[in-house]
């Protein structure tokens, strides 16, 4: 039955609930993340942090509300291969950044955007 | 050495060697295309992590052109971004209407995520034919070239998932809410949510820090 | 109306690339003559160009790969000859803007259409029936993978005789590739062609990930799965991660190209260090792609021939796990020299050393399973002992270059070029050479000449040494790769020996030509009759070669590791069920090839600045995508009756096979090889 057959894939976990619970938090974390911009009542380096930590905040609102990732068994290889994504998603872009700004910081004449050690960690 | 008689035998004695069901049925096979997709949407995330990554390292070439804080309009930021965020969940209530096999109920959700997809593709373009009009086009400088990159590769996506929903809306209307439409429905959502997450990253990243 | 494209693109007054292109057309027009001579375009449509049988998909990658490794070839044969004679007063044959040409179109065939296609093809045979499933997960995406290979392959190929090829080098890094420097169709030819086969990957990528994880025969738990089938889906979880960078790395050099963006430009902010960055994320795994499935045709020949099981399963599953991880953290070394800190280049060269390890408990795996078995030197075993040997040598040079200092030195020298061909023929180019030969009796009912692949082997392993020892020595003595020209007298002796290596190494794949040939006409002769010609463990041998269309005609219930050499221990591996099922296939489909088609015309119209086309073929394909979504006929059941009929066929081939008295039979149990 088709009915089951989208069961089975994980999308008959939705509920009007979960969908609305999750508009309401995108919401709240988006204002939090332009409205201190917007406004500039923190300084950059907290700005900085608080746009980050509100955006982390929502993925993981849009993963659970929208997408349904949970820790259930049906969804184990999907979690397994979020996971390992983000891992290497990790290690790729922060390893760019930081091979990208050691290079900058010993080949460019302009002074590197990001400060850094002379010996550019 | 291998058995030379061969003969018909009892099947109990068999049910140690063969499995009893006939490969996959109709459930796993949904749940094995989901799958598949789910993991096109992994290598979509380490695709728009290297145009992040270069977005990044080219975030200060102005090149003596225009910066973030003189092009961005934070306020045109937030409708995009309410837009699409209300799409997402209006594609949810698709979700739950194709749970309950109502045919017009998912038409019609389907049809509200459009119009929201819609908006933000049509406020993305004015954005992008604006900025061109003023000379600030990708050919400007580093840091142009990877906003309108990131940006529009982001703004495709989305593009050619609209492209997807009209497409579904006609299957729908034409064969009704088959195992396959279900399934492809289901590919659609993940895809259309998926989409959403990005758009966090690039307010985030590019609005938000390129203002500062 | 034709864009850039205009008649002067075709190179008459060089004889040369006049003669490359002569060979291939006359050789397409003899294929295409011979099958309208003998009737075949039908047959050819119907069960090849349609099919989205992962056997036959895979067979035509492989077809794909040994078509462009003579092609490959050509281009080193030209390349010694060039180095060998241009010394000092003597500029050779080859100018430097065909030299450059050649050697760009050398490392992109070799690894985009050769090896690539090779592993691929190998993975498509061998995997799905390893684990116990009917077919991959997607059959018809297969199908798209293989054409998109296909015609990239193409296209490379029409760039000999319509443009020219990239000169570039086969890494294409800015400047030199940005419009100032490449202003020709050249480096277009390159980025789609590589940007073509590059989708394709990544679906093939997903495709056998999807179909590893859940298509495995019941009780097949991961532990359990062939060796082969791990470095497959390790394999696939690196193209999956990998490939998508690639295809920003292109696209950003595309805009750069044709919108005039800046990310690689030299200067407007643009940054071309970002490119090799970019670039090397991708290429690192790249080259593990290569490599693991290679690895894993070792574990599969090894046990196969010693007649035991794999010595050090679990470890061998680890190493693989091991060398997936951490073939993302090294890729800088291949950039050592471009400036970064001490402490950046420190920290890759320790990984780059570090991933060295799980390959070196392989090795030592595989020299356990054959110690105290009893190895049959069969060609495949030939090939994995000329493996081990040379590969370590390879992999030696590989840690040295992994010191920043010594790379340093090293850096883009001979040296180099010796090691990452020592890597890849011993390591990739030898193991698929092993696996083409293992499984050629699965896909084709009978086996390949021992007397000449056992003579291939050994010109490609004394020929390899030839050629590419000289080059170690080259680079110590401060010789850099891809010279059209050179006036040290030093060098110039060690260039004759490499071209004599290659001479010798071009006998070796005359002696594979004769191989196939001589097979194809002694066939009745070297007939596997009961499928399982070595001895085999893994579930592919149990069944008929070739295998029935559907493989299984009921899905086998696995116990342990090994699953058809614990089925042959317990006396059960030939016992015919007693009721067999509908079986459910894909349907063949020409939509993939029409795909593969139009996908030929957008990347020719991009080149060549045909807008229309370009946008027309786009529309196509994705009115073939939407014609394929639409479409609810796309699969068939094959009636219970038809697969009793096809295995009773098998069963009585079977029985007469195996009567005890005779040769045949002997052979059959895997206890006399020929």
């Amino acid at each position: 039955m088709p009915h089951n057959a989208i069961d089975a894939a994980g999308a008959g976990k939705g509920s009007a609930l979960s969908y609305l619970s999750g508009y309401v938090l995108a919401i709240l974390l988006t204002l939090a993340a332009f409205l201190p911009v917007m406004t500039r009542v923190l300084s950059p380096e907290e700005t900085f942090i608080v746009i980050f930590a509100v955006a982390a905040a929502q993925i993981l609102v849009h993963l659970r509300c929208f997408l349904h990732l949970d820790g259930s068994s049906e969804q184990r290889w999907n979690r397994a291969a979020l996971l390992f994504t983000a891992l290497i998603l990790v290690l790729i872009v922060g390893g760019e950044i930081w091979i990208m700004f050691s290079l900058h910081a010993r080949t460019m004449l302009a002074p590197a955007a990001m400060p850094s050690p002379p010996n550019g960690a | 050495m291998p058995d030379t008689a061969i003969e018909v035998l009892n099947t109990d004695i068999l049910e140690d060697m063969f499995a009893s069901a006939e490969g996959q049925g109709e459930a796993e096979s949904v749940a094995s295309t989901a799958f598949g997709f789910w993991l096109y949407i992994m290598s979509d995330c380490i695709l728009f992590a290297a145009l992040f990554a270069t977005f990044v390292v080219l975030s200060r070439n102005y090149a003596g052109g225009p910066t973030g804080r003189e092009l961005f309009d934070l306020r045109e930021t937030l409708l995009e971004t309410f837009s699409l965020l209300t799409s997402s969940v209006t594609c949810g209530f698709a979700m739950l209407a194709l749970h309950r096999e109502e045919r017009g109920g998912v038409i019609s959700w389907l049809a509200v995520t459009f119009l929201f997809g819609l908006g933000f593709v049509v406020m993305e373009v004015r954005e992008f034919l604006h900025m061109a009009a003023i000379g600030s086009g990708p050919w400007r400088s580093g840091f142009l070239s990877a906003f309108f990159t990131l940006v529009g590769a982001h703004g495709t996506h989305v593009a050619i998932g609209l492209v997807w929903m009209a497409f579904m809306i006609v299957q729908i209307l034409a064969k009704g809410l088959t195992a396959s439409v279900q399934s492809r429905l289901l590919r659609l959502s993940m895809f259309w949510h998926f989409l959403d997450i990005i758009w966090v990253g690039v307010f985030t990243v590019v609005y938000l820090n390129g203002v500062y | 109306m034709f864009g850039r494209l205009t008649l002067s693109a075709i190179p008459y007054h060089n004889p040369i690339i006049m003669g490359g292109v002569s060979i291939a057309v006359i050789s397409a027009v003899i294929v295409i003559g011979a099958i309208t001579y003998f009737g075949k375009w039908t047959y050819l449509w119907r069960e090849w160009l349609t099919s989205v049988d992962h056997k036959r998909i895979g067979v035509m990658y492989i077809i794909l790969a040994l078509v462009m490794l003579l092609r490959g070839f050509a281009d080193a044969i030209m390349m010694r000859a060039q180095q060998a004679m241009a010394f000092g007063p003597n500029h050779g044959y080859l100018p430097p803007e065909h030299f450059d040409q050649i050697f760009t179109a050398h490392g992109t065939i070799m690894i985009y259409f050769m090896a690539m296609p090779f592993l691929i093809g190998l993975i498509n045979v061998a995997v799905p029936l390893q684990i116990g499933a009917r077919d991959v997960v997607f059959p018809f995406m297969n199908a798209v993978s293989l054409w998109l290979a296909v015609i990239s392959a193409m296209l490379v190929m029409v760039s000999l005789g319509v443009g020219e090829f990239s000169k570039g080098g086969w890494s294409g890094y800015p400047p030199l590739t940005e419009l100032p420097f490449s202003p020709g169709v050249g480096v277009d030819y390159w980025i789609w062609a590589l940007q073509l086969t590059g989708i394709g990957t990544l679906m093939t990528g997903i495709n056998f990930l999807v179909t590893i994880l859940r298509m495995r025969a019941p009780g097949m738990t991961l532990m359990r799965m062939p060796v082969f089938a791990w470095t497959a889906l390790c394999t696939s979880m690196l193209i999956v991660l990998a490939f998508p960078v690639l295809t920003v790395t292109l696209a950003l050099l595309a805009l750069d190209r044709y919108v005039g963006t800046h990310f690689f430009t030299a200067g407007a902010g643009g940054n071309l260090m970002m490119y090799t960055n970019l670039f090397w994320t991708w290429g690192h795994p790249e080259v593990y792609i290569l490599i693991l499935p290679a690895f894993g045709i070792y574990s599969e020949v090894t046990a196969s021939f010693s007649g035991k099981r794999l010595f050090g399963y679990a470890q061998m599953v680890y190493a693989t796990v091991a060398i997936t991880v951490l073939s993302f953290v090294v890729w800088l070394h291949h950039f050592f020299t471009m400036g970064a800190s001490a402490n950046v280049n420190a920290a890759f060269g320790i990984a780059t050393m570090l991933i060295a390890i799980p390959t070196g408990v392989k090795i030592f795996n595989w020299l356990f399973t054959m110690f105290r078995g009893r190895l049959c030197f069969t060609p495949p075993i030939l090939w994995t002992l000329g493996f081990i040997v040379t590969f370590v040598i390879g992999g030696v040079s590989g840690v040295v270059l992994a010191l920043p200092p010594a790379d340093y030195v090293l850096h883009n020298s001979e040296f180099l070029v010796a090691h990452f061909h020592n890597m890849l023929i011993p390591g990739s180019l030898f193991g698929f050479f092993a696996g083409y030969e293992y499984w050629f009796p699965k896909a084709f009912g009978f086996r390949l000449s021992e007397k000449w692949g056992r003579r291939a082997f050994w010109a490609w392993l004394i020929g390899f040494y030839v050629a590419f020892m000289p080059l170690y020595v080259l680079g110590f003595m401060g010789m850099p790769r891809r010279m059209q020209h050179y006036d040290n007298p030093a060098w110039h002796p060690w260039l004759e020996i490499a071209a004599a290596g290659v001479a010798i190494i071009a006998f070796g794949i005359a002696c594979q030509i004769a191989e196939l040939v001589v097979s194809i006409r002694d066939r009745a002769q070297a007939r596997d009759r009961t499928g399982d010609p070595w001895g085999g463990r893994t579930l592919e041998w149990w069944l008929a070669s070739p295998p029935p269309f559907y493989n299984f005609a009921r899905i086998p219930l696995v116990h342990d590791i090994d699953a058809f050499a614990d089925m042959k221990e317990r006396g059960i591996a030939y016992r015919r069920p007693a009721a067999y099922h509908d079986i459910h296939m894909p349907k063949n489909s020409g939509i993939a090839f029409v795909i593969g088609i139009l996908a030929f015309v957008l990347g020719f119209a991009l080149i060549w600045h045909i807008w229309w086309a370009s946008i027309l073929s786009l529309l196509g394909i994705l009115g073939c995508i939407l014609a394929r979504a639409w479409s609810e006929d796309v699969s068939w059941h094959v009636p219970a009756e038809e697969v009793a009929e096809i295995e009773d066929r098998r069963y009585r081939a079977l029985i007469s096979a195996m009567a005890p008295a005779t040769e045949e039979a002997r052979r059959g149990e895997g206890l006399v090889h020929a």
